[in-house]
């Protein structure tokens, strides 16, 4: 199952997210790593170091772009400008796949500059699947959607998170960047179980996982990744392998980020479970 | 990293008394909290209905913090925060509706301030660390982004200062010179470039009296009162590295304490903000230079540009090698460029 149709056939390893911090690591030590995810609008720049500091990335490194600003399920349609923007960086990283959150962000020409929840209705899910669909035929390249993490519900919601999930990726005919830290997040956040979320998605549309680290506060966890992955999370992951196949799979870490040594070894973690993974199916 | 300028319609908003900034309103008696069994099924009402659930959630979200740090407790209308947020958000076991929302207006803050913190070093370096806070709230409430990118959010901070001068009092004449420098910065560091032209490709037989040469997109020419390009540098060298994008949330980040730097005794400088070798400089030019380069800028042709130079007399005998050293210097800088038409 980890190549399909939502990765574009890819069967990726384990990568980590492309950080200034590292950029002289990586480009005088040309260290291995199976792939680099970038954040997409790090890089939507008309010149400069940015587009510089990429193009040599790009000459040993497989990239896959991230996007944090695309706002599916914000209520205006996709930004002609924006998408413009993307598919000029599509063209030059040659990215397999594309993926953004399943999330709105900006209204009446308002950016919050964050990842926020929609309202799960039904009227809403064919809202972001349109915008999918239309983000898609203009950039021709398999688009994942990620699971957010969250902090507030809403009353008017129909159905769980998952759900939700499920009737936009169906509606849209996508894939989903399954990000299991955060649905472990949202689980603590929200009184669910995580593994009713885990089991109940369509395995097959996973093209991507995404791990990270969290913090826990009194009343709530924040999604932080400013730590290594925490233990209930590495379950899940390993419960997630299981249903969806080894699947190519990123570290993200945004904040008091330490050594590349230290990020990668912690990405390479999960190359446990793919191991596992591949020597349960040999044995059966 | 920074991210590049986009223009998009800005539409109206509500303002208010209080001073901060608020969407277009729900319509009234919308309602924002559907019963589960009427299924929004995709249609208009549903679209209408999650439109303005946005809208209420961003009015929340993009309200100033109070002084310590919290949700304000009345709404835009005046009656309770509490009661306005509890009709569309859902309370848990441990958090009330409020305090749930609050969790997003707090970062919604932490995130804006501290992209202003990072992108004008020089300007809090200036007002202290306190002051500049509080400048930043009023030109976040005035000023909210309408960019999808964070890199664009200073694009209004001079024209803020111009009508808002008591943020900057008694400096209000070098703020200005040194926010205008500080955003040519972000202008220069990662503007469009175009191909360059060299030297011979400019004046190779071409008629002065026709000629007009375009400068590179990312290169702004600046006149200050003040030596803004020193106070700047020296404050950038102790600056912190800029932060990442992600969907990372982050609690509110502690800075190391700004050291205030005393302000430079007035004089006229002349600057290029420019691009070489993905790095930014700060190019001091000679007046001259500086209103040819300007003329340039503003597609006067070769020839008037350089009588805009206006150097006379004496001077005037050895102008043309001046002339030819400055051209030849500032295409070696590839600042001369080809535009889509020629």
């Amino acid at each position: 199952m980890p190549a399909n149709r939502f990765n574009n056939f890819t069967n990726y390893g384990i990568g980590i997210g492309l950080r200034v911090p590292h950029y002289q690591h990586i480009l005088s030590r040309k260290p291995t790593v199976d792939w680099f995810e970038i954040i997409s609008e790090n890089f939507m720049v008309d010149a400069g170091r940015p587009l510089h500091v990429l193009d040599q990335i790009l000459e040993q490194y497989r990239v896959v772009q991230h996007g944090v600003a695309m706002y599916l399920g914000s209520p205006d349609g996709p930004d002609p400008t924006h998408l413009r923007k993307i598919k000029r960086l599509v063209k030059r990283t040659n990215t397999p796949w594309l993926s953004d959150h399943l999330c709105w962000g900006s209204v009446d020409g308002r950016f919050t500059h964050d990842l926020l929840p929609m309202p799960y209705t039904f009227a809403a899910a064919e809202h972001c699947a349109q915008k999918i669909r239309e983000v898609r035929d203009y950039l021709e390249v398999p688009i994942l959607v990620e699971n957010l993490s969250s902090y507030a519900e809403f009353h008017a919601s129909e159905m769980t998170e998952w759900e939700f999930l499920n009737e936009v990726v169906e509606r849209a005919d996508c894939g989903i960047l399954l990000d299991v830290n955060n649905i472990y997040v949202s689980s603590k956040n929200h009184n669910f179980d995580p593994y009713d979320y885990l089991n109940n998605i369509p395995h097959h549309r996973v093209g991507q996982m995404h791990i990270a680290g969290h913090s826990k506060f009194e009343k709530y966890l924040l999604d932080t990744h400013d730590h290594p992955v925490l233990d209930p999370v590495w379950k899940m992951y390993a419960h997630a392998s299981k249903l969806t196949g080894a699947t190519a799979t990123l570290l993200e870490w945004d904040d008091r980020i330490p050594s590349f040594d230290e990020v990668h070894k912690e990405a390479l973690k999960a190359n446990k479970f793919c191991k596992e993974l591949a020597h349960e199916e040999a044995s059966a | 990293m920074k991210k590049p300028r986009r223009k998009r319609a800005v539409v109206a908003v509500d303002r208010r008394a209080t001073g901060s900034v608020a969407h277009a309103k729900p319509k009234e008696g919308a309602n924002l909290n559907a019963p589960r069994a009427r299924r929004s099924r995709a249609t208009a009402d549903g679209y209408t209905q999650m439109r303005d659930i946005q809208r209420a959630f961003a009015t929340a979200i993009m309200r100033p913090l109070t002084k310590g740090y919290n949700m304000q407790p009345k709404w835009t209308d005046g009656r309770s925060t509490k009661k306005a947020v509890a009709k569309f958000i859902k309370p848990n076991d441990r958090l009330s509706s409020f305090e749930r929302i609050e969790i997003y207006n707090k970062q919604y803050w932490f995130r804006l301030l501290d992209s202003l913190y990072e992108d004008f070093p020089g300007l809090r370096a200036l007002l202290g660390d306190e002051r500049f806070h509080q400048l930043s709230i009023a030109y976040i409430d005035k000023h909210p982004s309408t960019s999808f990118t964070l890199r664009d959010l200073g694009q209004h901070m001079e024209k803020f200062l111009a009508k808002n001068p008591k943020w900057t009092k008694p400096h209000q004449k070098f703020a200005r010179d040194l926010v205008k420098l500080e955003w040519a910065h972000i202008l220069a560091f990662d503007g469009a470039e175009l191909p360059p032209l060299e030297i011979d490709e400019l004046l190779d037989g071409a008629n002065p009296a026709t000629l007009k040469l375009n400068l590179q997109p990312y290169l702004t020419l600046l006149a200050c009162d003040y030596p803004v390009d020193d106070f700047l540098i020296s404050v950038r060298r102790r600056a912190e590295p800029r932060g990442e994008a992600s969907n990372a949330i982050s609690e509110k980040r502690t800075h190391a304490r700004t050291k205030k730097v005393k302000v430079p005794k007035p004089q006229k400088s002349y600057l290029a903000i420019h691009r070489q070798d993905q790095g930014v400089w700060y190019k001091r030019l000679d007046p001259a230079a500086y209103r040819i380069c300007r003329a340039l800028q503003k597609g006067e042709t070769l020839q008037k540009a350089v009588e805009r130079a206006n150097v006379r007399g004496k001077a005037a005998e050895d102008f043309s090698q001046t002339l030819q050293r400055w051209f030849a210097q500032w295409a070696s800088f590839g600042w001369f460029c080809k535009t889509p038409k020629m």
